[in-house]
């Protein structure tokens, strides 16, 4: 058993809801109790999806147990075939059918129905969503793929399909669109999106394209290395976050295609580069981020943080171990110790342990970070109604460089407005403890002492070596807000080193010069 | 599937009787509002990632800090056999206990996949309970294949029963459902000037200070959904105040006048003490009536709260009731409202979702009460909706509560009404 409190993801079966509820016309019937159809809010509410997820939930209980909960899910499955007509239908169990063993798969199968059966078989007590999406994609395409006629092509185009985006991703609407115009840019045709938007007859035209696009690897990978092996079809590796590594992913796939890389090396909208080098972005220099998310975004962001903003990275981690390696790799070029964990006490140890200036995470950091008072960027799933903007907002490509840059840089103080405070801090009009003017009054930092201690009760006891004398305290006080916190934390670690029970305002200036970088 | 149309005496005209896809959740969902009531319990359930999932997605859009309740996640190793599942749960609960030493009463909550297994969580909790000074371990399920939604309520203020403390001078009235902090408080107030003194409720704000009850002691629900607890109180010889539930100005007059009867206070008295509340009341969902009046009203099932909440729609805002559903239909313990109901109605008891849909596009309510999963769809089909779960969240019950709940009805409507895109 492993205690819980929150999951950065949901068991497998949610993940086989994401790939059902992106494609147009399958219908999952899942053996599964009354309470898990809980997982259709995270469709209609999360994502503000205007259908019902295309599921079934045959909601068997106790007085079903030990005699007809099978022929319960024959009928269920019946008059979901005869109600929705789907072009293919999805067999499964959540965790608790997968105990009863009633074999979904099989019981479909001779259930006679007229359209292609997908049963799947997802490990609930071992795997989880990302994993069950991945899984599910695989065995739709590798189901349909193959059955399935070509249209005769008459473009003649180089074409690739766009593999991995799904309901409930984080931002993939968007890139899809932005990735999508990037390649159209370079003269490539994309053959089929999927499994967003596609029909079961789009997936039967996958085998048409030259080679595949692959945006997210979590749920991508196994289908594509499917299609390589199988139809000889290559796959992109380059994931296209960020201004670099979009430029990489045009070289890479104007490779594959056979085209010219040029028109899609340079376009105008690339302004993230130009931003990050003007002046104003001096004051990103070293700013200390840490990053945590599934692995691809993490990867990612601590790439663009690293390299196109200036950041220092202080820590990296991913709940996605299937990716494990990756991470601890890249996390070792910055110096730092992946944090691979699923338990987000420990990541939120792990943020209080790097006092980070910035934490670019999911909804789980966002909370963490808002408890710990530190600016915060969601990067990653699992997603929040808030991660589904109304306006374009892609992450991928040119436009989603630049929505990083604002992305990461808008929680932070901005160029100018730091400088100016540091200047007008012992003006009597002005106010150490503003907030950033465009962040508004409702992100005011509580001062530790307002903080109500139920706050607290659930963080570890602080250890308090040593006490402020007040002139000190008066000092640090003169310390602008958002350096403050950590000005405070070093020269309590510096008294704590140093054996200091009082620290006065030498041991704040000392502990100053030690830790000047 | 198997639809019954069954011909009822009690002057309803119809009880549709359905099985087939429900769309309600389970009752671990109960945690979410228990949890926040008793501030010095722990709820640990024993189940899967989906019930921790669910759990989370219930509750996470509401709240976040260090929850009071968590999952134990059952895995391979445990049903392999691999791991002792006692041994693993005297771990967790050490665990859990060392970072929280302020909880008092733990419950560990079966589910679904500790039931399909047969994990004997009574018994683990006996074990807890008697090697772990100072905390009371209890248990109960809030399995899906077991309980609805507020049925987890049902079952957790069942195993609360034994532990009441009885004694000769134990409460004169014992009120049962979890309530907001804010109505209790209100409840009190009212009840004191009554002369009502020693009431108490259940649950208790710190569930290790139980009241305490009495051979003399009446009880009355604040909740429709307490059928096993009733059960139980009565069992135990307590007697129990059949009344309507305390909402809105009618409702809640006839549920302290109930009250009254039952522990001999002169009408007059009750007359006396709610009056001013009562007419506050009043013209307050009078005013509701202008947007409410009239307007048609569709219940999914979810809470059981759904035959109160029609008698409120129905006689104190003047809304038309279409079909009103309930995941189960518990006619004693909602006699008083029922009998409330107007005649010409369909009374639904279980659900066939996708029948139970066609039939709401078939009549087209101006509102139609529904769980977070249907809203949306629904709502892009051109229907107004309100989630039912918000009934359940907001503090409804009383007086002071009685404009909220009816603004609750009336907001998507206005809103639908000011929206010009
Ligand atoms: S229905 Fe059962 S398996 Fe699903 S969340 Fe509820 S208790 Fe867990
Ligand atoms: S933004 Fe606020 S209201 Fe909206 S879902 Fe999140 S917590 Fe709830």
């Amino acid at each position: 058993m492993q205690l819980a409190l929150w999951t950065y993801e949901g068991p497998p079966h949610v993940g086989a809801m994401r790939v059902a509820a992106a494609l147009r016309d399958v219908h999952y019937v899942l053996h599964a109790p009354q309470g898990d159809t809980y997982a259709d809010l995270l469709f209609t509410m999360i994502e503000r999806s205007d259908r019902r997820p295309p599921v079934t939930y045959t909601t068997f209980q106790a007085r079903d147990l030990g005699s007809d909960t099978a022929d319960l899910f024959r009928a269920q499955l019946r008059d979901a075939a005869e109600r929705f007509r789907p072009a293919a239908m999805l067999v499964g169990a959540s965790c608790t059918a997968e105990l009863l063993q009633d074999d979904p798969g099989g019981l479909a199968r001779t259930a006679g129905l007229s359209m292609p059966i997908i049963p799947l078989e997802l490990p609930s007590y071992q795997r989880k969503e990302n994993w069950g999406a991945a899984e599910t994609f695989y065995q739709v395409v590798r189901t349909l793929a193959a059955a399935g006629e070509m249209p005769p092509a008459l473009d003649t185009r180089p074409s690739c399909n766009v593999l991995g985006p799904t309901a409930l991703g984080f931002r993939h609407r968007d890139d899809v669109t932005e990735i999508t115009r990037l390649l159209e840019r370079l003269g490539i045709r994309v053959n089929v999106v999927a499994p967003l938007g596609a029909s079961a007859a789009d997936i039967a035209c996958l085998p048409a394209a030259d080679f595949n696009v692959v945006l997210y690897p979590e749920i991508a990978r196994p289908t594509a290395l499917f299609l390589e092996r199988s139809l000889g079809q290559p796959y992109t590796r380059t994931i296209p976050i960020g201004h670099q590594a979009t430029r990489e992913f045009v070289i890479e796939v104007a490779a594959l295609a056979g085209v010219d890389p040029a028109p899609g090396l340079n376009p105008a909208e690339g302004r993230a580069p130009w931003y990050a080098r003007s002046v104003d972005a001096n004051y990103l220099t070293g700013k200390r981020a840490f990053i945590f998310g599934d692995a691809t975004h993490a990867l990612a962001l601590a790439r663009v943080a690293a390299s196109e903003l200036g950041f220092e990275v202080v820590g990296l981690g991913t709940y996605t171990r299937e990716f494990a390696r990756e991470v601890r790799a890249a996390a070792a070029s910055y110096g730092q110790e992946a944090i691979i964990a699923d338990d987000y006490l420990e990541v939120e140890a792990a943020i209080e342990r790097a006092a980070p200036e910035i934490v670019l995470g999911t909804q789980m950091e966002r909370h963490i970070a808002k408890k710990l008072n530190i600016p915060c960027a969601v990067i990653s799933a699992p997603v929040h109604v808030q991660d589904f903007p109304t306006r374009y907002s892609p992450i991928m490509g040119y436009e989603g460089a630049n929505v990083l840059f604002d992305t990461l840089t808008h929680p932070l103080m901005m160029g100018l407005e730091e400088h100016l405070l540091h200047m007008f801090r012992e003006d009597f009009e002005f106010s150490g403890d503003a907030v950033p003017s465009h962040l508004g009054t409702a992100n005011a930092p509580a001062s530790p002492a307002a903080q109500s201690p139920a706050d607290f009760a659930e963080s570890e006891p602080v250890i308090m070596a040593a006490s402020w004398a007040d002139e000190a305290e008066r000092e640090v006080r003169k310390i602008p807000f958002f350096v403050r916190a950590k000005a405070r934390r070093n020269t309590e670690k510096y008294a704590e080193t140093h054996g200091i029970s009082v620290i006065t305002l030498d041991t704040l200036y000392e502990a100053k010069a030690y830790y000047a970088r | 599937m198997n639809a019954a149309v069954l011909p009822v005496s009690e002057g309803l005209d119809t009880i549709l009787r359905e099985r087939g896809q429900r769309e309600v959740f389970c009752g671990l969902t109960g945690i979410v509002w228990l949890h926040r009531k008793m501030q010095d319990a722990f709820f640990l359930v024993v189940g899967s990632r989906t019930c921790a999932h669910l759990l989370q997605s219930a509750a996470g859009v509401m709240i976040f800090a260090e929850p009071r309740f968590a999952t134990a996640i059952i895995g391979e190793r445990d049903l392999a056999g691999l791991a002792d599942a006692n041994a693993e749960l005297d771990r967790i609960v050490a665990e859990l206990l060392a970072r929280r030493p302020d909880i008092r009463v733990l419950f560990l909550v079966g589910s679904c996949p500790s039931e399909v297994i047969k994990l004997d969580l009574s018994r683990a909790a006996r074990r807890l309970s008697d090697s772990i000074p100072g905390v009371r371990v209890l248990n109960y399920s809030g399995s899906g294949i077991e309980t609805t939604f507020t049925e987890g309520e049902d079952a957790c203020l069942a195993t609360l029963v034994p532990g009441l403390p009885v004694s000769t001078d134990g409460a004169d009235l014992l009120v049962v459902g979890a309530l907001a902090d804010t109505v209790e408080d209100q409840f009190r107030r009212l009840f004191a000037a009554m002369g009502v003194v020693r009431v108490g409720f259940l649950p208790a704000r710190r569930a290790a200070e139980p009241p305490s009850i009495g051979p003399h002691t009446r009880f009355i629900l604040a909740q429709p959904f307490l059928a096993e607890t009733a059960r139980l109180l009565a069992k135990a010889g307590l007697k129990r105040i059949s009344a309507t539930m305390p909402l809105g100005a009618e409702g809640t007059r006839a549920w302290f006048t109930a009250i009254a009867g039952a522990l001999d206070i002169p009408p007059s008295r009750v007359q006396e003490v709610t009056e001013i509340p009562y007419r506050r009341a009043e013209s307050a969902l009078r005013r509701m009536h202008a947007h409410l009046s009239g307007k048609s009203i569709f219940f999914f099932p979810d809470s059981q709260l759904e035959i109160p909440l029609a008698r409120f729609a129905a006689n104190e805002l003047g809304m038309r009731l279409t079909e009103v559903g309930t995941p189960y239909l518990h006619r004693a313990l909602i006699a008083e409202d029922l009998a409330r109901l107007p005649t010409g109605i369909t009374l639904s008891e279980g659900q066939d979702v996708e029948r139970q849909l066609d039939r709401c596009r078939a009549i087209r309510p101006d509102l139609t009460v529904c769980g977070l999963g249907l809203a949306n769809p629904l709502e892009a089909e051109g229907l107004t909706t309100k989630w039912s779960i918000e009934l359940v969240f907001t503090p409804i019950q009383g007086f002071e509560q009685a404009a909220d709940l009816a603004e609750l009805f009336a907001r998507p409507l206005r809103r639908r009404a000011r929206l010009t895109v």
